[in-house]
């Protein structure tokens, strides 16, 4: 009895109905064609986007451990579920989910050794570990080494979303939960963790394993909407610039890295045209972000609806 | 048959050599900067790639030989480095190690998206500086390029190792690199220090580009990227922050590649110095000639 009221509280029967809201309006720009089709495009990349900048920001914002090779799980998701889908014919749901797992799996096993490191060399570990990914596909011929293969576009915009809020609340209440907080008291002090208890080892996996479970999804979503995958998309290029989402939105943020992620994807839109011109800009704001405001825009703070229902829990707890 | 397994391994002997000292000197300039501020410098490799290109400009447009041309990339490289370290990096230098290490990356995206706008992305051939002679000795096929490389390399190596080991200058640096504010105490001015640190690396970066071209043929606004992250495999190969180390670990990466190269792998090649870098890491952090610090609370 106890558990069912927990699920149905107002908090998140407020962020069910904002879900779907956002959802509701979305469909109905689109079905009234008042968005053009070039935007369902970057819809969707805003999709996998926001998935891949909230799972770096597992690793990175919550536990502070510094990933750069957030694309070689994407691109072991990518792989994956688009052997499954279109090599084997499984059906897509399947193999987004195999993907995922598969690119977990990885994670975990290159987390038990790496996360030994810290800082620099962590990162530099991470960025060889995407590299190394990224070369063995190359060199497969199973799935079309440099030239990659094609595959059917099956995702839809629905899909899309409903992974991304899926992934987002998932996410959202690990951080949200004990085990959230273990991640966050490494971040803050390793070592005053570890004295208080915290098995850090442990809680370190488990984050860069989540993420990376995340992230084989998005790259498995990526596969499945984009017609083509090939090993050179998920180079390093494209784990900097998720990273540059989650700093620009705030590390440690839930909804900065959504924001961050949003953001930098439309601004890429909006510059498809100039490419040089978009990375350079990219560049710079990246230094000057350090230097003026390297907390990003949201620092660690978190954007909730929870105002809405601020009353009732208030009297909630004073009923408690 | 035996003669000619022996010529092959000498031939990738050679070839390893070169490329090992490409290496080595990108190295060096990781090395250097890590151990005087702790910040990998990830903008080192996109410097070399500017100095590949100064080198081309200098050769074409100015039409300098060869040793001018090597000049003036390097020290157009040095004020480079010292504006780099003056703009982006000074201002985070009590900074979170991590902020450092992503403007980093910020300088060098700049570097090689700023280097596509100004040169074009549009692949550049060097022009023959050295004649195309070949020297057979026993089988073994070498390049004037090869030659001349690795007396560069070896040269340039040894003026650092005076620079650093009998110079005020460089005596200076081994202060601020042993502890920063110790040194800063005994009346050393660890901000001109610093600079000159990036001055030098940057400069030693410069060249390795310039014998990247003249070696390679071609330059590209991105060729930067891999040599880089192989350069500063090589550092971490040899101790992060050792000088002695990352000519060594340079010099082991460059043979390894072409043993790798030599024995048909080649497009394994990448892959190869990056699972060095992991082990590595995993098995002794602090590289060949590192010592290992504990960890204080």
């Amino acid at each position: 009895m106890r558990k069912m009221r927990n699920w149905f509280n107002r908090k998140n029967i407020v962020s069910l109905l904002g879900i779907l809201l956002l959802y509701a309006v979305i469909q109905g720009l689109i079905v009234f064609d008042i968005m053009p089709p070039f935007y369902k495009l970057t819809l969707i990349q805003i999709c996998i986007y926001i998935i891949l900048a909230t799972s770096l920001n597992l690793i990175n914002g919550i536990t502070g451990q510094f990933s750069i090779g957030h694309a070689g799980f994407m691109a072991i998701g990518a792989y994956i579920s688009a052997i499954i889908t279109a090599i084997q014919h499984g059906p897509l749901f399947l193999g987004l989910i195999a993907g995922a797992v598969a690119a977990a799996l990885a994670g975990f096993l290159v987390g038990l050794p790496t996360l030994r490191l810290k800082g620099d060399y962590l990162a530099i570990a991470t960025l060889g570990f995407g590299e190394i990914v990224r070369i063995i596909f190359l060199n497969t011929d199973y799935v079309g080494g440099a030239a990659g293969f094609t595959l059917p576009s099956t995702i839809t915009w629905t899909w899309a979303f409903g992974l991304m809020a899926v992934s987002v609340v998932l996410m959202k209440n690990f951080v949200g939960s004990t085990h959230g907080r273990a991640c966050i008291s490494i971040r803050e002090n390793e070592i005053a963790a570890e004295s208080m208890g915290v098995n850090t080892t442990k809680y370190k996996v488990i984050a860069f394993t989540m993420g990376a479970f995340f992230a084989g999804l998005a790259g498995g979503i990526y596969a499945n909407y984009f017609y083509i995958i090939q090993p050179m998309t998920f180079n390093f290029l494209l784990s900097f610039n998720i990273l540059v989402m989650i700093v620009l939105g705030g590390l440690g943020s839930m909804t900065g890295g959504i924001i961050g992620a949003i953001v930098m994807t439309l601004a890429s839109a909006l510059l498809a045209g100039v490419p040089e011109w978009r990375n350079v800009i990219t560049a710079v704001l990246l230094v000057l972000m350090m230097i003026f405001r390297p907390t990003g825009i949201m620092g660690t703070k978190e954007f909730t609806l929870n105002f809405l229902g601020k009353k009732s829990e208030k009297n909630a707890a004073s009923k408690n | 048959m035996g003669s000619h397994i022996t010529t092959q391994i000498f031939q990738q002997l050679v070839n390893g050599l070169s490329l090992g000292s490409i290496y080595a000197l990108i190295a060096l300039g990781y090395t250097m900067v890590y151990g005087i501020v702790k910040l990998i410098n990830f903008a080192h490799g996109d410097v070399m790639m500017v100095g590949a290109y100064s080198g081309w400009f200098a050769i074409t447009v100015f039409h300098f030989p060869f040793l001018p041309a090597l000049l003036f990339a390097m020290v157009f490289c040095a004020l480079l480095g010292v504006l780099i370290e003056r703009i982006a990096y000074k201002p985070l230098r009590n900074a979170s190690r991590i902020a450092a290490l992503i403007t980093a990356i910020g300088v060098s995206l700049f570097l090689e998206y700023g280097g596509m706008l100004v040169a074009t992305a549009q692949v550049r051939t060097y022009p023959p500086v050295f004649p195309e002679t070949m020297y057979i000795v026993g089988g073994v096929y070498f390049k004037t390029g090869d030659i001349v490389m690795l007396l560069t390399a070896v040269v340039l190596m040894a003026l650092l190792h005076i620079t650093v080991q009998y110079t005020k200058m460089g005596k200076a640096m081994r202060a601020v690199s042993f502890d920063k504010e110790a040194a800063l105490l005994m009346g050393i001015n660890t901000n001109n220090i610093i600079s000159f640190t990036f001055a030098i690396g940057s400069a030693l970066a410069a060249a390795a580009g310039v014998l990247m071209g003249v070696y390679f043929n071609t330059i590209d606004p991105l060729m930067g990227i891999t040599p880089g992250l192989k350069a500063f495999v090589a550092a971490v190969l040899g101790g992060i922050g050792i000088i002695p180390g990352a000519m060594v670990g340079g010099m082991v990466l460059g043979l390894t590649e072409s043993v790798v190269s030599g024995l048909g792998a080649s497009t394994w090649r990448d892959a190869v110095a990056f699972v060095i870098l992991i082990l590595v890491l995993i098995i002794k952090p602090s590289g060949l000639f590192g010592k290992n610090i504990r960890e204080k609370v």
